[in-house]
Formats: structure tokens, C-alpha cells, sequence
């Protein structure tokens, strides 16, 4: 997985709360065996109609946003099922950061397994680089290392992040290989367990 | 004195492999299961690396997502079927036990965990399922995880986690007849949003807990996720212990009851504390239904669909209105008036024996209104047996109903079994999220008591009012 520590890039908003992982990648595209390829797949039900036609009613099909790597939401972003499918969509199409008040559990960790930067601001911080980002095209910068998110004229908002999954996003890290560096212990669990193989 | 835990820290304890400042714990993980949809890229993953499976004995394997259910070998979706011939591929290579489209222990595999006796007690499980939340019914650890996730698991047979928030989820008094264990789990997430779990484990405690039985509990556990916690569960007691007793997974003899003693003492002791705590009463719990495209967008079946207008902010106006929209309602509609097109009784959270006995009992002699679709699909090929010794095949044909082979089917509509567009469907799944049963299709979730009332109505009705015989509980 690729680190990341500063990103910069325009602001997609999408004032909605609760986005779950059926709209960001519904289950027709989850038949595929690889990791690749699912960009296209994206909110599919809301930026394509039955026939398969972008919808222009939806903003992220307007041609402005096409290098969008922002993505900033409302609460709890993500919810819903398991599918890893939903992060690989996000990152496929070329988001690198996704802001929100809040995320669900599972998707905030597989966020982070993908390099994904998940960023959790307040709920008045949310709203304000949504309302901006709906006015003009908005540029952020997102430092991991300090954990700021800011842009260049108005507002600078600290977050959050467990300081392992920093290192896991700083650093790119292969987790199982991490976890293998203690692979004795595992052994040694198992035998005081009695987990006979 | 030693300080009084929740049955969560004993898990959490009895499982750490490692602990690091500033590090998740490394956790071991007593239960894998594997299903076709979220395992490819994981296996995939394993041989890059040129890694194996730690523990292939501890995983356990099952077709369930994609399968037909009309007849299991007609799978018309190449793409499918690639996906189930991977799994098996997979599962050949690495030395992981699966239980087929041609095994007799097919089934969801939230079903089949149970069935079969690999869930117990004190386990932690994980499955590439977000409903593995299921298993928390017999005081199990059970959450669900991602690909990658899978993959270090199949690789360790650990996960490093870090240690949640505990919640308890305190149900008092008892259900009225014909409610449900569903009735309750929708109420407490409409009380409560979908959201309040996020972060936390939740026990279910309190008398009409206690009163479930385990299919029942297993329903509630099963919905924890709907509330934003990977995972909930329930201490074990007298219950858990009798369904587990001779199944074929648990130790049978003085061994089964050394396993019961040690099950009884993983029991929240008297006195221990949670980070937060809600409850609920249960007599005030009506049968309910969903209105809208999120699980807290439920009322009771007496009540009105709400309007935009009641919230507070404009996003919040926004998001009413958006459901209303997709689901073709009106604000101030009573959801009794809503008539329905198909009607699903299946899936994790609704498709055990008990589940269809109840359903079949409000049917009986009775039939399905002839505008409406109406299907059942036993949670698996050992559900769909037993219901067959016991007759209740007829019951549901002789009504109307399609009875089908196991498998998630419209719960998510990965198969051929899907709503079509602006249809509605009474479901007794546990998502009515947009597109979730087919693009464009509008998800009503109930029981499968309400289910099958509203089958037999053509609209939801309350079921107390069309079945004088008391549904049993």
C-alpha cells in the first residue's frame, strides 16, 4: 500500500449522511475475484440511470469535479456491510482522503488498510468546507504528520487519528508482516491454549 | 475481591496474543468463516506472498451470496459462478472445509454456524461479513471484517484490534404477543439511530432478553451492526447451553459439561460496569415496520410515515424527503395503507425454523392476495429439511408462497432473485438501504410474522389483527 502523509487536492462535497457501502459500490459489481477495477462502479445507482446514462442530477457527475480527491460527507460514512469492494472504489477513482463527522467501524479500518486517509472533523467543520466546496471549487491540503486540514484562506482544522493507524498510513505498512514479527507469541499462545494443529 | 467484568473484557482477555503500547492487541481468532464474495482477493493476497493458511482447521468455508435458489445448479451468471468455482478453488488449495452448493451443510453462514455447534460460547469469530454479529447470540465475540482483514487472518489466526467501548443494551419487562424479537431490535434502532453502536460492543440484557430464545436472540445479535457495533452479544445461560447440547461441533459427555460450566462463567458478573448504557421497556414495543432507506427510519405498524418538516435541520428535511421520495411515500402516510408487491421471508436475521414456523402459522388455510410475490428461502438446506418433515413446504405452497433452496438470495439480491424497479417489497432482512434488494427497488423491513400478514393482506396490516390464534412466541 502506498504512504501517505500530504495531500492536496479539490473537494468533492456530498452533503449526505449516512452513505452506506450498498450506494458506494452496489452488490452487482461485487462478483469480481480481483482488487482493481472498481472506480467505475462508484456510486453507480446515483451517477447512472437505469439505462446506464450519467444522471446530471448528481454533482459528481459534472465534469468540474473530474480530478475531485476529496471527498468530504456527512456522518457516519460507510455504513452498512463489510465489502473491502468500497474502499477499492474509492481509491480506484481517485479519491486519497474522505472527511466526515463520523465513519462506521468496519469501513474506517478498511480505509486505513488501502491508504486511504479517513478524517473525522466536527460536524460544524464538515458543513463549512461543504458549503464552501458547493460555492466554488475548493482546494485543501491534508497533513497527516500534523493532522491538519487546511486551506489557504479561511480555516485550519485539527483531527484525530489513533497514532498506529498514522504509522500504519505514515509508513505504508504491510500489516501481516508486521504481525508475523510476532509470530512466537502466536505459537507460544497456541500452545498454552492447547490449538493443536 | 477481583474486580467484576462483562463478558466482553473476558473474551477481550482469554484472547490476547500480544499487547504494545500505542499498539491495537493482537487478538487470536477461534472461528474463521469464509464465504465466496469477500475471500477472492484474500487468497489471492496469500499467494503473492507466498503465505498459507495458519489454521486452516479453525476456518470454515460456504457458498451463500451468489447462489441460486431456484434450482442450485442453474447459475446463469458467469460471473457467479466464477466467483463459487474460486471459492472452491481456494479452499482445495489452502485445506479449508467447505460446505458446498452440493453439501447437505450448505446454508448462510450465519445459519449454519450455529447449526453445526462451531459457534460457542466465548469464541471469538470473524467472517468477511458485516452480520457475523450473528454468532453474539451464544456469547461469542463475533464481528465482522474486511478482505484485508481476511487475508491477515487466514495468514495469523489473529487480528489486532483495538479494545471497545462495552454498551449495554437493557431490555425491560416482556414482549406482548406478537411482537418480536425483530420488532424489538427495529424499535431499539429507532429509538436510537443507527449510529449509537458505533465504537462499542453491545450485551443485550434484561428480562425480555433472557426470555429469547436463541433463534430469537440470534435475530437481535444479528442487527447489531444496523446500530453502528460490529459486534453484540448476549451472556450465555440455560438456553444457550440446551441448543448447543449434542450438536455436532461441541464435545458431548462429561466433556459437554465441563464446556457448560466454563460458558456459564464468561457471564457478565453482578456489578460490572459499561461505558454507557440505554434500555429500552419492551411492553411498549409494537410490531414495527421501515418506512424509509436507513433501519432507524422505522414506526410502529399503527403509525404514520413522518414528515420532512418535523426535523430540525435542513440537511436532516433533506434526507427525509430524499427517503420518502425513493420509496414513493407521502409524508403523514399511515403505513398500513402502503400495499406491497413481493414479499421475501429469508435471510441471517430471519430464515431459521423458527422463523418460518411462525410465519407458516399465520398463513394457515389462508392465502397469499394474488397481486402480491411471495417467497421463502430457508436459511439453509438443513432448515429447509426440518421445515419439510414438519410440513410447512405445503403450508407456504398451498398458500402461494415460492419455496425456495438456501441461500442469501433478495436479502441483497446478489442472485437471480431481485425487486424490480419502484416495486416494494415486504422483507424480513435486515437492510431497506436504496437499490439494496434490486436498483430502484423500495425495502419495507419487518418480522416474518408481519411478513406473511402483510402477504396475505396485499398492504402491512398488524398481524394481531388478522390471526385471532395467538402467533406463539
Amino acid at each position: 500500500m502506498e504512504p501517505i502523509r500530504v495531500h492536496s487536492g479539490l473537494v468533492y462535497p456530498l452533503n449526505r449522511s449516512n452513505v452506506d457501502t450498498d450506494q458506494i459500490i452496489p452488490k452487482q459489481f461485487l462478483k469480481r475475484i480481483e482488487r482493481q477495477g472498481f472506480g467505475q462502479f462508484l456510486f453507480y445507482n446515483w451517477r447512472f440511470d437505469e439505462e446506464g446514462e450519467k444522471r446530471d442530477s448528481f454533482t459528481m457527475n459534472d465534469e468540474k469535479y473530474n480530478d475531485a480527491s476529496i471527498l468530504v460527507a456527512g456522518d457516519n460514512f460507510g455504513c452498512g456491510s463489510s465489502r473491502e469492494h468500497a474502499p477499492w472504489a474509492i481509491l480506484d477513482y481517485g479519491f486519497q482522503v474522505v472527511i466526515a463527522p463520523s465513519f462506521a467501524d468496519i469501513f474506517y479500518n478498511n480505509c486505513v488498510k488501502n491508504g486511504i486517509l479517513p478524517v473525522k472533523l466536527t460536524e460544524d467543520e464538515t458543513q463549512a468546507i461543504i458549503k464552501k466546496a458547493e460555492q466554488q471549487m475548493l482546494n485543501l491540503t491534508v497533513d497527516l504528520e500534523k493532522q491538519l486540514v487546511v486551506d489557504e484562506e479561511d480555516f485550519s482544522f485539527s483531527f484525530d487519528i489513533s497514532d498506529y493507524h498514522k504509522q500504519m498510513l505514515l509508513n505504508g505498512w504491510d500489516e501481516i508482516a508486521v504481525t508475523l514479527t510476532n509470530e512466537d507469541k502466536i505459537t507460544a499462545y497456541e500452545e498454552r491454549q492447547q490449538i493443536i494443529g | 475481591m477481583t474486580q467484576p467484568k462483562t463478558i466482553i473484557e473476558k473474551i477481550w482477555e482469554n484472547h490476547i496474543v500480544h499487547q504494545e503500547p500505542g499498539k491495537p492487541d493482537l487478538l487470536y481468532i477461534d472461528l474463521h468463516l469464509i464465504h465466496e464474495v469477500t475471500s477472492p482477493q484474500a487468497f489471492e493476497g496469500l499467494r503473492m506472498k507466498g503465505r498459507k493458511v495458519r489454521r486452516p482447521e479453525l476456518t470454515f468455508a460456504t457458498m451463500d451470496h451468489n447462489v441460486p435458489t431456484k434450482q442450485r445448479h442453474i447459475i446463469k451468471d458467469e460471473v457467479s459462478k466464477k466467483q463459487m468455482h474460486t471459492l472452491k478453488e481456494n479452499c482445495e488449495e489452502f485445506g479449508v472445509p467447505l460446505a458446498d452448493i452440493d453439501h447437505p451443510d450448505q446454508g448462510i453462514v450465519h445459519v449454519i454456524g450455529p447449526e453445526l455447534g462451531l459457534t460457542q460460547p466465548g469464541k471469538t469469530i470473524v467472517c468477511g461479513d458485516s452480520h457475523t454479529s450473528t454468532h453474539g447470540a451464544f456469547g461469542a465475540l463475533a464481528f465482522g471484517i474486511g478482505t484485508s482483514e481476511v487475508e491477515h487472518v487466514l495468514s495469523t489466526q489473529t487480528l489486532g484490534q483495538a479494545a471497545p467501548k462495552t454498551l449495554e443494551v437493557k431490555v425491560n419487562g416482556k414482549l406482548g404477543t406478537g411482537v418480536t424479537a425483530k420488532d424489538l431490535i427495529l424499535a431499539i434502532i429507532a429509538k436510537h439511530g443507527v449510529r449509537f453502536g458505533t465504537g462499542y460492543v453491545i450485551e443485550y440484557t434484561g428480562e425480555a432478553v433472557r426470555n429469547l430464545s436463541m433463534e430469537e436472540r440470534m435475530t437481535v445479535c444479528n442487527m447489531s451492526i444496523e446500530a453502528g457495533a460490529r459486534a453484540g452479544l448476549i451472556s450465555p445461560d440455560d438456553t444457550t447451553i440446551e441448543y448447543l447440547r449434542g450438536r455436532r461441533h461441541v464435545p458431548d459427555g462429561e466433556a459437554f459439561d465441563e464446556a457448560a460450566d466454563q460458558w456459564r462463567a464468561l457471564a457478565t458478573d453482578e456489578g460490572a460496569s459499561y461505558d454507557a448504557t440505554v434500555e429500552i421497556d419492551a411492553d411498549e414495543v409494537e410490531p414495527q415496520v421501515t418506512w424509509g432507506t436507513n433501519p432507524s427510519m422505522c414506526i410502529p405498524v399503527s403509525a404514520n410515515v413522518p414528515d420532512p418538516a418535523s426535523q430540525e435541520k435542513d440537511y436532516e428535511q433533506d434526507a427525509v424527503q430524499r427517503a420518502l421520495d425513493y420509496m414513493g411515500l407521502e409524508a403523514n402516510q399511515p403505513i398500513d395503507s402502503v400495499k406491497v408487491d413481493y414479499v421475501f421471508i429469508g435471510s441471517c436475521t430471519n430464515s431459521r425454523l423458527s422463523d418460518l414456523k411462525k410465519a407458516a402459522d399465520v398463513i394457515q388455510g389462508r392465502k397469499v392476495d394474488e397481486k402480491v410475490t411471495a417467497l421463502v428461502v430457508p436459511g439453509s438446506r438443513t432448515v429447509k429439511e426440518q421445515a419439510e418433515a414438519e410440513g410447512l413446504d405445503v403450508i407456504f405452497k398451498t398458500a402461494g408462497f415460492e419455496w425456495r433452496e438456501a441461500g442469501c438470495s433478495m436479502c441483497l439480491a446478489m442472485n437471480d432473485d431481485i425487486v424490480p424497479p419502484g416495486e416494494r417489497c415486504a422483507s424480513t432482512s435486515n437492510r431497506n438501504f436504496e437499490g439494496r434488494q434490486g436498483n430502484g427497488a423500495r425495502t419495507h423491513l419487518v418480522s416474518p410474522e408481519m411478513a406473511a400478514a402483510a402477504a396475505l393482506e396485499g398492504h402491512f396490516v398488524d398481524v394481531r389483527k388478522i390471526t385471532d390464534t395467538a402467533v406463539n412466541r
